[in-house]
């Protein structure tokens, strides 16, 4: 049997869970954002910030960060496994997925708390 | 291996089964979410940086470059988020014959369509 080590929880059945947890989070902040824009007609800076403001929330955007970065290596393992064979190349197109997703996570927190 | 079997030259004739085309707009759109996700921060980041950012937002939110990368990754991750959905329902054991995931397939299709014209309409 054949061992990858890029994938995210070194065994297929962590992976999909990981990726199924991280979607249900992800869905979850999605939908509460789109709720929130479309039931303040005429949103405003006060109530936008107002939001973020409020610890739950920061908690909810840190966690939807944090399942980003998850559910993004898994989908983007499986892509770029699939479809780019040359190991070194692969490597290197995964490392810069990573960086992306490390970069994303680490902007979300200064956005969140650099208020 | 046997050489009698049936062989489709009809090139016109062959292509993707519609849960596969479901499939693979699943990894495209969640390319262009992962992209899209970009531009989502940096607003996000102008928006709470102060009323003037907030404002900054709503004024870049006019030009219709912005729109349409706004449009473009809000319509990706809809149709990522309809077709994840069909496959946590599939996960849950419904609809895993053949026909039901043709079925879902179409379902996804027209509820991400509309959710996807719904959005063009609010952004613009």
């Amino acid at each position: 049997m054949v061992k990858s080590v890029t994938n995210l929880g070194r065994t297929g059945a962590y992976d999909w869970l990981m990726q199924r947890v991280s979607a249900v989070v992800l869905a979850l902040y999605t939908l509460f954002l789109t709720g929130f824009v479309l039931g303040s007609s005429d949103l405003d800076y006060a109530q936008w910030a107002g939001l973020f403001d409020q610890m739950w929330m920061r908690i909810f955007s840190l966690l939807a960060l944090i399942s980003l970065g998850i559910h993004s290596w898994v989908g983007l393992w499986t892509v770029t496994t699939d479809y780019i064979k040359p190991t070194a190349l692969r490597f290197v197109i995964q490392a810069g997925c990573g960086l992306i997703m490390f970069i994303y996570l680490v902007w979300g927190v200064e956005i969140l708390w650099g208020l | 291996m046997t050489t009698k079997r049936p062989v489709n030259l009809e090139i016109s004739t062959i292509h993707f089964p519609i849960p596969a085309i479901a499939s693979i707009l699943h990894r495209i759109s969640g390319i262009v979410a992962f992209v899209g996700i970009a531009f989502l921060l940096y607003g996000l980041d102008q928006s709470l940086a102060g009323e003037a950012g907030f404002a900054a937002v709503a004024e870049l939110m006019t030009h219709p470059l912005s729109k349409l990368v706004v449009w473009g990754t809000l319509s990706a991750l809809a149709y990522h988020l309809v077709a994840g959905i069909r496959h946590l329902v599939m996960d849950m054991g419904v609809g895993e014959t053949l026909e039901g995931g043709r079925l879902s397939t179409k379902i996804t299709f027209v509820v991400s369509a509309v959710l996807i014209v719904l959005l063009g309409v609010w952004i613009w």
